[in-house]
């Protein structure tokens, strides 16, 4: 016995002696720049997305978009130079994995910053990493109002709009149209749908709100909650929910003949991943866009099937050349923008480029960039949160149509809610920024 | 009998004394993130540890080890996190409060077998974490809570890497289960487990409380993974989330515990070493070939599954059962020589053959 674990001992410590030295040897150095990740001719970032698991169908889109963004960018140049690359890494939206995979992007693989992690309950739990080892962690693909801290996480920047503000001026629109109307909030009990509930209840009278029904991510049914809602009388419906749960909820909501005012959070509403779950979870009964058309809803980018934006044509272009195996859909369209801002940073960085540089430079120039967001960033040195607003917008004929000007607010409690008029600018010819 | 107990104590001090030393080399020569991963083995050994005197020693299969490591997680946390414990007693008191929700779980199942034992064991993983969800105001929900990462003491300088000192908390961790686990089962415990284990009835007729053996082993083996759990949460990824245990970690766990070599503790280490490299290297391997989007996403998966029924295949007996065979063979070989060649009374392979034939 004993030496059968003294053997299994010494030889799991050989084991892990040699693949130590193995991989001592891959240090990045020489190129004009001597921060990790960076030759002078390439910059690596990582990142952590759901490609397995539950939360896989739609985000496990989003990195290979934005790796084709890199490629488009890469083969006109890169950036001073330098090639984007980005390893994205699979965390199944478990944040143990999230926190095994970014030691190992950023101990081992020494990337030069975290691009685009997905999700709140992971992406939180490397936050204090990544800060105290001063590894950028630029622009996290989750609206949690706890990305917005540039004075404790000088590191970390969001780039959604903060739910607390798309609640708001949902809110709003609320208000203003549907005035007297009982009101039934279905969200989901954690950041995303605590945020957009606050959001909402900063805006519309409290007498107005009827029922307010959490649940739980992971749940097989929302009948309870939806017959609370129906029961409650209330005509208007808001859900902050992400896709799955926006499918489920309207299934259950034709099964009880409850024909509410749909208000849907954007997370929520993409109507290619909507339709293609409706469609698995009535399991084939119900197909397409039909339970959601007619909801309001909102976006900061423009509407994935809008062919006449320019910036839909640029994405498109470069989908068709790199990604063509996927879609256009919202996600497509989300990995391609926030890679577009992650070129913005870098350029803004200089050709010198360092961590702090890239920090630094979303601090100070990041409020200014123009880019297919149809409204502008919050970065500040004190204010990591993105997009300062959205823009209401109607389901119609199973696609997103924004309508009216964007509004800007921002998330403090009864901040006013005003109207930008700075419009959106085309993209750059080339179509890689040139800030 | 005294003699002989004493002598498993000192044996046990021995084998504690050499590990240390030799991860105490390891984690001083290699990298910060290869410490990481010892930290990570190191957890996962505590669990596997227990786990393997369960189905090895003790003949119970659970798949609900994963819901005992939330509960240590969970536990640690709070204690720290809410009530300002220090990390030793939260550790510890972690461990017993999974003893704790090991006692019932542990009874509720002693009369069961096979299918049914396995089944009850899994609705414990399944059903525990939902908890976490359920009263989201204590344990915070999907986002479930966080720690500070432990600080390392001044007098290791103010540049020592928080990743050694990560590693050899869960280091310290996995060698006290070592020693506790050793000497239980060379103790009365473990040969009357392995009685009641081989023939329920003669054991039983022999006079061994067979449920309360079983609950006992149980209890231990609970423990152990609030351990680990806690190690987990409160040391190397200062977090709990119900989603980080959910029914695939037990599925992962009890999938360790077979390749790595069923019902010995070498086997546990092969099996926790296997948990943490065996999905970096299909991972590697997968990215390795230029693939469509969709099938290099689920490649690593289908990877560890071949390799885990690959190794299966070969080594019926797990990796520590099949080194034990190829080192008998080597051996027998050698002896064979040696009397061939000199016709030398082989003693010394002899005994030691009969010291490596002994179960665990």
């Amino acid at each position: 016995m004993r030496y059968r674990i003294l053997a299994g001992a010494a030889a799991a410590a050989v084991a892990i002696l040699v693949g130590a030295c193995g991989s001592s040897g891959g240090s990045s150095g020489g190129g004009s720049s001597n921060a990790p990740g960076v030759t002078a001719t390439s910059i690596t970032f990582g990142t952590h997305q759901p490609l397995t698991g539950p939360a896989a169908p739609g985000y496990s889109e989003i990195a290979p978009a934005a790796q084709a963004f890199f490629n488009y960018v890469n083969a006109h140049g890169g950036v001073y130079g330098r090639k984007i690359h980005l390893l994205i890494k699979d965390d199944a939206y478990n944040p143990t994995d999230t926190v095994n995979v970014v030691h190992q992007l950023v101990l081992q693989d020494n990337v030069f910053g975290i691009f685009d992690g997905l999700g709140t309950p992971t992406h939180t739990k490397v936050v204090g990493f990544l800060n105290s080892e001063k590894v950028p962690d630029l622009f996290v693909a989750s609206g949690c109002p706890c990305w917005d801290n540039g004075t404790t996480q000088p590191e970390t920047f969001g780039w959604l709009p903060n739910y607390t503000i798309e609640g708001k001026i949902l809110g709003q629109y609320i208000k203003q149209h549907f005035a007297g109307k009982k009101v039934g909030v279905l969200y989901q009990d954690d950041d995303f749908g605590q945020g957009g509930l606050a959001g909402i209840e900063d805006e519309v009278p409290a007498a107005d709100i009827v029922s307010k029904q959490p649940y739980q991510s992971g749940t097989m049914t929302l009948a309870p909650q939806i017959s609370a809602i129906k029961s409650s009388g209330a005509t208007v419906l808001v859900d902050f929910t992400v896709p799955i749960y926006t499918a489920v909820g309207q299934l259950t909501s034709f099964k009880l003949g409850y024909k509410p005012q749909l208000v849907i959070s954007n997370v929520g509403i993409d109507p290619t991943t909507v339709g293609k779950l409706l469609a698995t979870v009535s399991k084939g009964k119900a197909s397409g866009t039909g339970l959601i058309e007619g909801a309001i809803t909102d976006g900061y980018i423009p509407s994935p099937t809008d062919n006449s934006n320019p910036w839909i044509k640029l994405f498109q272009k470069i989908r068709a050349q790199y990604d063509s195996n996927t879609p256009m859909d919202g996600n497509v369209e989300f990995g391609m923008a926030s890679a577009y801002t992650l070129v913005q940073a870098l350029k803004a960085a200089g050709k010198n480029l360092t961590r702090q540089a890239v920090v630094n430079a979303v601090d100070t120039a990041g409020a200014s960039w123009k880019g297919p967001g149809l409204v502008p960033y919050r970065y500040s040195k004190t204010d990591h949160g993105g997009f300062d607003g959205v823009e209401m917008g109607k389901i119609s004929g199973g696609k997103i149509v924004l309508f009216g000007s964007p509004m800007t607010t921002s998330p403090t409690k009864s901040s006013p809610i005003t109207p930008y008029t700075g419009g959106q600018p085309a993209p750059p010819a080339s179509g890689i920024p040139s800030n | 009998m005294r003699a002989a107990a004493r002598f498993t104590l000192l044996r046990s001090l021995g084998l504690i004394v050499f590990t240390g030393l030799i991860l105490f080399l390891v984690t001083e020569t290699v990298s910060d993130y290869r410490n990481s991963q010892v930290a990570t083995g190191a957890y996962f050994f505590a669990v596997l540890a227990g786990l393997t005197m369960l189905a090895g020693v003790g003949g119970r299969i659970s798949l609900g080890h994963g819901a005992f490591m939330a509960v240590g997680a969970y536990t640690a946390l709070l204690l720290i996190g809410k009530e300002n414990w220090a990390l030793a007693p939260a550790v510890a008191a972690a461990a017993a409060a999974a003893a704790v929700v090991g006692l019932p779980v542990g009874l509720a199942t002693t009369r069961l077998q096979g299918p049914y034992l396995a089944g009850a064991t899994l609705a414990f993983a399944i059903g525990l974490p939902a908890l976490g969800d359920k009263f989201s105001g204590l344990f915070g929900g999907e986002n479930g809570l966080a720690v500070n990462p432990p600080t390392p003491p001044s007098w290791l300088g103010s540049n020592f890497s928080l990743f050694r000192w990560e590693a050899w908390i869960a280091c310290l961790g996995a060698l006290i289960v070592l020693f506790v686990l050793y000497n239980l089962v060379h103790s009365w415990l473990g040969r009357s487990l392995r009685a009641a284990r081989d023939d329920a009835i003669a054991a039983s007729l022999c006079g061994l409380g067979v449920g309360r053996l079983q609950t006992t082993a149980f209890v231990v083996s609970a423990a152990c993974a609030g351990l680990g759990g806690a190690l987990l949460g409160a040391v190397v990824q200062q977090l709990a989330t119900p989603s980080a245990f959910g029914i695939t970690l037990s599925l992962y766990l009890l999938a360790g515990v077979v390749v790595g070599g069923l019902g010995s503790l070498g086997g546990a280490i092969w099996g926790a070493a296997l948990l943490v490299l065996l999905p970096n290297w299909s991972n590697d391997l997968a990215n390795s070939f230029s693939l469509s989007t969709n099938v290099r996403n689920n490649l690593p998966l289908a990877i560890y599954g071949a390799a885990l029924i690959g190794l299966m295949l070969v080594w019926p007996g797990g990796i520590q059962g099949g080194l034990g065979a190829l080192r008998r063979a080597i051996f027998a070989r050698l002896r064979g020589r040696r009397r061939a060649s000199a016709a030398l009374p082989a003693t010394e392979a002899a005994s030691d053959q009969i010291a490596t034939d002994r179960p665990v």
